[in-house]
């Protein structure tokens, strides 16, 4: 059987080469709301140096940094894209498992958007209290904490228009979905007294805090776990859904989406530079600083993401979308001294 | 059928053999409908069939064609040496590019008002390959050289006519005023759409550069998964089947074997990923995103089927050729490796080439070894090395396009499709070739 032959020494050859070459790539993972700067900054950055392309992986937030945090060694990944702050039990986790000096980069800001079909219902301004009051379990109807009974925009907004809710959110497993709670869900919940109310009804602050970031479960909010492409295509198919979205993919989709305001303010890499337009977070990127120096171009490719010529107001990632940190300078001092989170 | 009629027919009557009776005929009718559903189906499946080749041909043929600047360009040796001095050299090469391309046309004449941003809106990331072309060529340095360089997508979308004028939005990628550079461009030949050798030769392009994003790499990663896929898979898979079916003996042991084979055929292909990041990447420290892994992950999926259906040929091949070998006095093993193995040998490849195909289609096992993201590490040095270094997979690459904010992307994803169904093809082509090799008839 010259096929068992074959094969045999065909694995004995890859095997003794894997045994003798390390990895000699960057390897990365985590958000997909990061992955395009990411790819992006790998890819210049293969073109640019003699060091080769990184690998950029998607996933999630989550997902990037439990993989990040599985432990130190090449058979782990180097850095971990994330859409939010890396959380204290996620910290606790890395140290469990060895990986105690993580380095957090600050990248920039982006901004989220409600947008919908451009020939849809026109969803043209939102207020935190309108995405609440219509995706909240529970709303205030007449000054009393009820069930959700909206069906439709007007219902609680006459300014809205007379269309069924129906919207494509990101699901949990995205960064994108926490600033989603906190920025507008939970805000909405405070202005509408939804908040107070569940207090007065003898919950404690925590739990009512809790409360306030849930959304409703009757198939008027749908989850979606996938990329920003998929929540493109729900769109397509459903005139009267509204979504959320990333700047960077609206900017890029905007043959095919129109935006809305929130709070009165147009979302625009402006309006999110000064801080006006409400829902906005910044992008992290975290080193494994047990990798520098093991991996080759690892300290590089961190340098070189945030470099001026790439990170900052006039290079390819603000063109592709996202709003440059006015902090830049802090962050390259701290990537260069390799300064670690305490 | 006159049997038939007859017994149907008491002999109260004496009836003609030529008319038929009632229920004679309601069984004609019977079997004449069935032909007609089954002609139906046939139908049905051909048009899907139709369908979804016209849509994946019509909707890929846009990614083998690029829109380009036709440019002759000269780089002088001290404008290379200060862009060699920079950190984002391919961005000083794109600046030179843009300076001469205007420059270009104003000697030109171009009746149409532009600046330099709308160039950098109309030309695509072209840094990378001149620098590429100067590092490789320093000789040419100081030389007109003439460069096909690609345009953005966007101009590329207009070209191609994905929109016009009436249904273009503006944004800050294309400015309408930009439309009418291309179009004065476009008449002066300066933009051309040229063939795309680039797509089927090229690695992944980042997300804002849509016109050097090819597959090229990522075929050569499918091909290498292919191979530990075929290396292990087959003898380990035809060793299994030949012991369990002609040496094992039956009992409950052997039986509780086969029930788990058969369940492990239908397992879901996420979890030999999950299981590939475990055992392969953590625990035996085989590198990420490398093919070697891939093609492990893919093997364990594979060998179910061919376990199965190398077992069905085996059993296919008629007792009497086993009894009439042993007859002569062949040893058990010389009967089944002299005498059935090759007759069962075409089902065996074609059991193989299924499961190949179903192998190379599959994304969800390499989402979690690091297969399946931004992977443009190009071409690997040398045979082994394509094994190890990291790679994408064609279904891999498809999936990540269709994933990206840039619409072209798309039409690139479609692309990727016709080749994989070209590699697929390919594949089947070699099966049935070696089916009719081995094929003998009793």
């Amino acid at each position: 059987m010259s096929f068992a032959k074959l094969s045999i020494s065909a694995l004995a050859v890859a095997a003794m080469s894997t045994a003798a070459s390390a990895r000699d790539n960057v390897q990365v993972a985590g958000s997909s709301t990061v992955l395009p700067y990411a790819s992006i900054v790998a890819e210049a950055f293969g073109e640019n140096t003699d060091f080769p392309t990184p690998v950029v992986e998607s996933g999630g937030s989550s997902a990037g940094l439990k993989r990040f945090c599985q432990g130190v060694g090449t058979e782990h990944t180097d850095v971990a894209n994330a859409s939010r702050k890396i959380r204290e039990k996620e910290i606790k986790a890395c140290a469990e498992n060895g990986v105690t000096d993580i380095i957090e980069v600050r990248i920039g800001y982006d901004g989220i958007v409600f947008a919908s079909q451009t020939d849809g219902p026109a969803y043209t301004a939102f207020t935190q209290s309108d995405i609440f009051n219509a995706l909240a379990p529970k709303v205030m109807v007449d000054g009393k904490l009820v069930d959700n009974p909206h069906t439709q925009w007007s219902d609680f907004n006459a300014d809205l228009p007379a269309a069924d809710i129906l919207a494509f959110i990101p699901g949990t497993k995205h960064g994108t979905r926490e600033v989603f709670e906190e920025k507008v869900i939970a805000v909405g919940c405070e202005e509408t007294g939804a908040m107070a109310a569940m207090i007065a009804g003898g919950m404690s602050e925590d739990d009512a805090e809790d409360a306030c970031l849930e959304v409703r479960t009757d198939g008027r909010s749908v989850d979606i776990d996938g990329d920003y492409t998929e929540t493109l295509a729900s769109i397509d198919a459903n005139a009267n859904g509204i979504g959320v979205f990333g700047l960077a993919f609206y900017e890029n989709n905007t043959d095919k989406l129109k935006v809305a305001t929130m709070a009165g303010v147009t979302p625009s890499t402006e309006s999110i530079a000064t801080g006006e337009y409400p829902v906005s977070r910044p992008l992290y990127f975290y080193v494994k600083k047990a990798h520098i120096g093991v991996v080759p171009g690892l300290k590089e490719y961190a340098q070189f993401f945030v470099a001026d010529e790439l990170a900052g107001s006039d290079g390819p990632l603000a063109q592709y979308g996202l709003v440059s940190d006015p902090e830049l300078a802090a962050t390259q001092a701290a990537v260069e001294a390799e300064e670690t989170m305490q | 059928m006159s049997d038939a009629s007859m017994n149907t027919t008491p002999s109260k009557a004496k009836t003609s053999l030529a008319d038929l009776s009632d229920r004679t005929r309601r069984r004609n009718a019977a079997e004449k409908r069935f032909q007609a559903y089954g002609i139906g189906a046939i139908a049905i499946s051909l048009f899907f069939l139709i369908v979804l080749v016209f849509s994946i041909v019509r909707s890929g043929l846009p990614a083998f064609t690029q829109t380009v600047l036709d440019v002759e360009f000269v780089l002088t040796e001290e404008q290379f040496n200060d862009a060699e001095k920079q950190l984002f050299k391919t961005k000083a090469y794109s600046g030179y590019f843009n300076d001469a391309l205007t420059a270009q046309f104003t000697e030109a004449g171009v009746s149409v008002p532009f600046d330099a941003k709308s160039i950098e809106r109309i030309a695509g990331k072209v840094g990378g390959t001149i620098r590429e072309f100067y590092r490789e060529n320093p000789d040419q340095l100081g030389q007109p050289t003439s460069f096909q360089l690609a345009a953005s997508s966007r101009v590329d979308a207009y070209i191609n006519g994905r929109f016009t004028r009436d249904t273009f939005t503006e944004s800050r990628f294309l400015m309408a005023a930009d439309l009418d550079l291309v179009d004065a461009m476009k008449t002066s030949g300066i933009i051309k759409n040229v063939f795309n050798w680039n797509f089927i030769t090229g690695a992944d392009s980042g997300v804002d550069n849509p016109g050097g994003a090819g597959i090229g790499a990522s075929v050569v990663g499918s091909f290498f998964m292919m191979l530990v896929v075929l290396f292990l898979s087959l003898p380990i898979g035809v060793a299994a089947s030949i012991y369990l079916e002609e040496f094992a003996p039956k009992n409950r042991f052997t039986d509780l074997i086969e029930v788990n084979i058969s369940n492990l055929a239908a397992v879901p292909s996420i979890v030999f990923g999950i299981l590939g990041l475990a055992v392969f990447i953590q625990f035996m420290h085989l590198p990420q995103s490398a093919p070697l892994v891939g093609g492990l992950v893919l093997t364990l999926m594979t060998l179910p089927t061919i376990i199965i259906s190398t077992r069905a040929s085996l059993q296919s091949v008629p007792p009497s050729i086993r009894d009439a070998a042993l007859g002569i006095g062949a040893s058990k093993m010389q009967a089944v490796f002299h005498h059935v193995l090759p007759l069962a040998m075409p089902g065996i490849l074609t059991g193989t080439i299924i499961g190949l195909a179903q192998a190379l289609g599959e994304t969800a096992p390499l989402l979690l070894i690091g297969m399946v993201g931004f992977v443009a590490r190009g071409y690997p040095e040398g045979f082994v090395n394509g094994f190890v270094e990291p790679n994408s997979a064609m279904p891999a690459q498809i999936y990540t396009w269709a994933a990206r904010a840039d619409a072209s992307f798309y039409d690139k994803a479609w692309g990727g499709i016709i080749i994989l169904l070209i590699f697929l093809l390919t594949m089947n082509i070699i099966a049935i070739i070696l089916r009719r090799r081995f094929e003998r008839r009793w």
